[in-house]
Formats: C-alpha cells, sequence, structure tokens
C-alpha cells in the first residue's frame, strides 16, 4: 500500500482525536472512485438543484464562472462516485463518463 | 491505624468508589453486581455522593453514558456482570480506543445459557480483548484497595486508559468480611482530583471517536497497545505508592512458597485463598508445592510470571472459564504460549473448575495437584481437564 495519507503511529493525537477543525476538507475521498466520473449536460439541466442537496460528498457548489448563473460544479476530490446524482437527476442530465487517472480532479460539467 | 469495619465486599466497593470522589456513575443492575450500584445510587439519592448518577435503560447504554462523561472530563465508574458486560461489548473496545480512563468493578459471572447467576469467569475471558488494564483481587480489602488503584492508575497522564477490576461474584460480592476503611484524607493524598489530558471542550473543540481509515486503523490499533503495554511501570509504582500510605503491598504475580517448589498452582480470584491454604497444608506434609497468583491480567505480566515458576517443573494452572474448541482453557493457553517461547519450561497441568459457582476445595487443590505431577511424569500429553463433571 503507497503511504499516502498514513502518518506514523507515534505521532497520533491521544485517542486518535481530531486536535483541528475542518479537516474533512482535505479528505480526498475523491480517491475511492472508479474510473467513471458523473458528467452533467447542462443542455438538459433545469437548475433544480437535487444534485447539490443529494451528493452526500457536498461536490456541487454553485458554478460562479459559468456565464450563466444557476448552474452546479463538480469537485472531483470529493466525488466518490456513488452514481446518486446520476440517479436522483430528474431530466436525466448527469451520465457517467470514462476519465483518465491523469485528469481525475479536473472539471467535468462545464459545457 | 485505618478503621476496620465488618462490611459487604460490594459496599466495600462503592464506598471506595465514594472515598474517589466521582463525577458520574452510570450502570444498569444485574446479579452479583446489583449491591455496588444500588448502594452507589443511595450514597447519590441522599447527598453523601456529589455525583451524577445516570439510571440508564441497558448496559449497552450505561458504558455509552460512561464514554461520554468521560470524554467530557468527568471521573466515571460503572459496574457489570456477566449478560450485561456481554451486552456492553461493542462499546468496551470503543473505551481504551478513545483513551479514556473509565473505572468499572466486574462482579465475574458465569454466561448463559443455561442460565446462570453464578460465579466463575467466563464473561470477563469473552472481554479479554477489549484492552482495558484488568486486575483480579481475592477477597473484600482488595476490591476497596485496588478500586481506588484503579483510579490513580486509569487517569495517570503516562496511561489514560479505562480500567477493570475483577472481584468474584457471591463469593466475594456477597460475603461479609473486615474491611480496613481509609479516611477521606487519605484517599485524597493518594488520589488527586481528576485532571483529564484531553477532553471536549467547547473553549478548544476537537473530535473523537472519528473513522479509522485503512490508512490509519492499524497505526491507531498500536498506538493504543503500545499505552497499554507503557502502562506497567505505572500500575506497579501506583501499588508501591499504594503500600507506602495504606501498608498492603499488591504486585503483579504475587507468589506463596515458589521459591523451591516443584509444582506450582496458578490461580486468579478469589479461589485463590482457598487455594493457598491447600498449598500450606501440603508443604506442612512435606510436598514441595507453591502458588503463583495472577493479580494483573492485562498487560499480561509475562517477565514476573517465568520469573515465579522459573524452578517449577510442574504448573497446575485453574482456569475458570471455557475456551471451547481450543486445547486448554484461557489462561492456560495463555501460560503455554508464553513458555513455549522460552524454549522449554514445566508441565502444564490446565483444570476448568468452578464453573457457575460450583465449589473448589483444598482437597479439589490436592488432587489436582495429585494428578499433574503423575501425568507429568508419565510425560502424557498435557492434559486438560473439565474438573469434577460428572460421567
Ligand atoms: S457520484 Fe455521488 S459523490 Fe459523486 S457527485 Fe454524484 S452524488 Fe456526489
Ligand atoms: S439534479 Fe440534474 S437537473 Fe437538477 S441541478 Fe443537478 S444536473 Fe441539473
Amino acid at each position: 500500500m503507497a503511504d499516502e495519507g498514513m502518518q506514523s503511529w507515534k505521532t497520533l493525537a491521544l485517542g486518535c482525536a481530531m486536535t483541528e477543525p475542518g479537516t474533512s476538507r482535505s479528505f480526498n475521498t475523491g480517491d475511492w472512485r472508479g474510473r467513471q466520473r458523473p458528467v452533467t449536460d447542462r443542455e438538459k439541466c433545469i437548475k433544480c438543484g437535487a444534485c447539490y442537496i443529494l451528493c452526500p460528498d457536498m461536490c456541487y457548489s454553485p458554478d460562479t464562472e459559468a456565464e450563466e448563473e444557476g448552474y452546479w460544479i463538480w469537485n472531483g476530490f470529493y466525488c466518490k462516485g456513488c452514481g446518486i446524482c446520476i440517479a436522483e437527476c430528474p431530466k436525466d442530465a448527469i451520465e457517467w463518463q470514462d476519465e483518465k487517472e491523469e485528469d481525475k480532479y479536473g472539471q467535468a460539467c462545464r459545457t | 491505624m485505618a478503621k476496620r469495619v465488618g462490611l459487604e465486599v460490594s459496599l466495600a466497593c462503592s464506598e471506595a468508589v465514594k472515598l474517589a470522589n466521582v463525577d458520574v456513575i452510570a450502570a444498569y443492575p444485574i446479579t452479583p453486581q446489583t449491591h455496588i450500584v444500588e448502594h452507589l445510587s443511595e450514597l447519590v439519592a441522599d447527598g453523601h455522593l456529589d455525583a451524577e448518577f445516570v439510571p440508564v435503560e441497558s448496559e449497552h447504554s450505561a458504558m455509552s453514558a460512561c464514554v461520554g462523561s468521560s470524554a467530557a472530563g468527568a471521573r466515571t465508574f460503572t459496574s457489570s456482570s456477566a449478560q450485561g458486560l456481554a451486552l456492553m461489548h461493542e462499546i468496551l473496545f470503543i473505551a481504551p480506543a478513545l483513551r479514556l480512563p473509565i473505572v468499572m468493578a466486574v462482579a465475574n459471572r458465569s454466561l448463559s445459557g443455561p442460565i446462570s447467576i453464578w460465579n466463575d469467569h467466563s464473561d470477563i475471558m469473552a472481554e479479554r480483548d477489549i484492552g482495558w488494564i484488568q486486575t483480579f483481587a481475592e477477597n473484600g480489602q482488595e476490591v476497596m484497595d485496588l478500586t481506588l488503584h484503579a483510579f490513580k492508575v486509569a487517569e495517570d497522564h503516562r496511561v489514560t486508559l479505562p480500567m477493570i477490576v475483577n472481584l468474584d461474584g457471591f463469593i466475594l460480592t456477597h460475603v461479609i468480611e473486615p474491611i480496613e476503611m481509609p479516611s477521606q484524607e487519605e484517599v485524597d493524598a493518594y488520589l488527586p482530583p481528576f485532571e483529564p489530558q484531553q477532553k471536549l471542550d467547547i473553549a478548544n473543540p476537537i473530535s473523537m471517536g472519528l473513522v479509522g481509515v485503512p490508512e490509519v486503523y492499524t497505526e491507531a490499533r498500536k498506538a493504543m497497545l503500545d499505552a497499554l503495554e507503557k502502562s506497567y511501570p505505572v500500575i506497579k509504582e501506583h501499588w508501591d505508592g499504594f503500600a507506602q500510605q495504606f501498608g498492603r503491598q499488591y504486585n503483579p504475580i504475587e507468589t506463596h512458597h515458589v521459591d523451591d517448589a516443584d509444582t506450582v498452582l496458578v490461580t486468579m480470584g478469589s479461589l485463590g485463598e482457598t487455594a493457598m491454604t491447600a498449598v500450606d497444608e501440603m508443604r506442612a506434609a512435606g510436598r514441595k508445592v507453591g502458588q503463583v497468583r495472577i493479580r494483573l491480567w492485562r498487560p499480561f505480566p509475562s517477565g514476573d510470571f517465568l520469573d515465579a515458576i522459573s524452578g517449577a517443573k510442574t504448573l497446575v494452572v485453574m482456569d475458570r472459564a471455557l475456551s471451547p474448541g481450543a486445547d486448554s482453557g484461557p489462561v492456560a493457553t495463555e501460560i503455554k504460549s508464553l513458555i513455549y517461547a522460552t524454549g522449554g519450561g514445566p508441565y502444564v497441568a490446565d483444570f476448568v473448575a468452578g464453573l457457575s459457582g460450583r465449589d473448589v476445595t483444598r482437597e479439589d487443590f490436592k488432587q489436582m495437584v495429585d494428578k499433574a505431577e503423575a501425568a507429568a511424569a508419565a510425560g502424557d500429553p498435557m492434559t486438560f481437564e473439565m474438573w469434577g463433571v460428572k460421567e
């Protein structure tokens, strides 16, 4: 096993407590995903926000850089590939798309 | 000289907890532990002990409440037995993982079935690997002393681990014994107020009990194991300190006539006192028999044990629980593996005796010694026997 994210047992906090707040922000759940990612087709998207609400890892946030407001932007660092957003989107606007390891954390859905 | 009073051993345990001035007791009554928590509940209700008594709806909740209160920085006590201890099972592993110095008295009783309320060690042997420090008392005075010692060790910042004091159900819990009661001043001098090493505190927030992904779990367990191993010198240090203050010395392994003994009885818990009398009688009859009593069960004092039995040719181990499907009971299994690592050592005979409160007499111990010595002399395979089972 590669030792990415590993820490010597001697340096763990007492009782493996987390002494800093907000560390889940730096926890790479995107690493759990297989070689597919959910990609949104904005032609079909009605901006209902179901993907944003239902994603268990809060991968979707408002896309402030899009020309049109109301769209959601996906974050590959957190997406574990559960497929909930794909199953729940009322317009079937999200689909699996094969991805390469090298652009695993790149943006996937701005069209 | 401290006052000597006649007291039921369960109440001596409760009085020790009162003298330790605990903050929280979360417990559910179960035979034969009932009098311990009943008396504590009275002490709290009558205003003699300024603590929260949480009358939970199950032992699972009792241990969960203890985890919470200890995490919040409160000196915390609970007590259970048999089925109740089993119901705590999943939470028992969490307390040492979170490094919470909870103290628990376990009134040892057999697990059902068949349904039994009587004494043996099947409850605690099923919890052998929970990661708590564990001691065994042999009489009422030891229950009082080991309970005070448990708070001292558990809360020491070099340890910060939960600790169990085992006392045999009925044989100890329901017997009235003369007990030297220390004064509050003496206990306060031995046991300072609890200063948690880490606690849940809104001014300095931390998270406890998070997920340990595969990249972390092994290291977290290693850190807990390391703490348990390093508790050993502190346990001894606080027994020495106890002896200085109260005049009674305790050791991880207690010995009786082992120096020139060919055959050594190995006991744990209250039947050690009957065995001791049997050893004295065998000595008087000219037999070179000694005894080793395991006081500290976890972390197991391997070095002390091997030193104590170094001259023995035959060990007669008394187990008070079965390990079904294994080739001996839990204590003997452990001792055999320890001796195997030395590359030699004595013949080990294992007798599972005293299940569910069945009496084990001096005569039984003598017969065990006879049987073990004969088997060792004949070179028989190491014996394992359910003592006294009616054929
Ligand atoms: S696949 Fe799951 S984790 Fe990834 S964005 Fe969709 S809902 Fe979130
Ligand atoms: S659930 Fe589908 S339609 Fe709704 S915002 Fe997300 S992608 Fe658009």
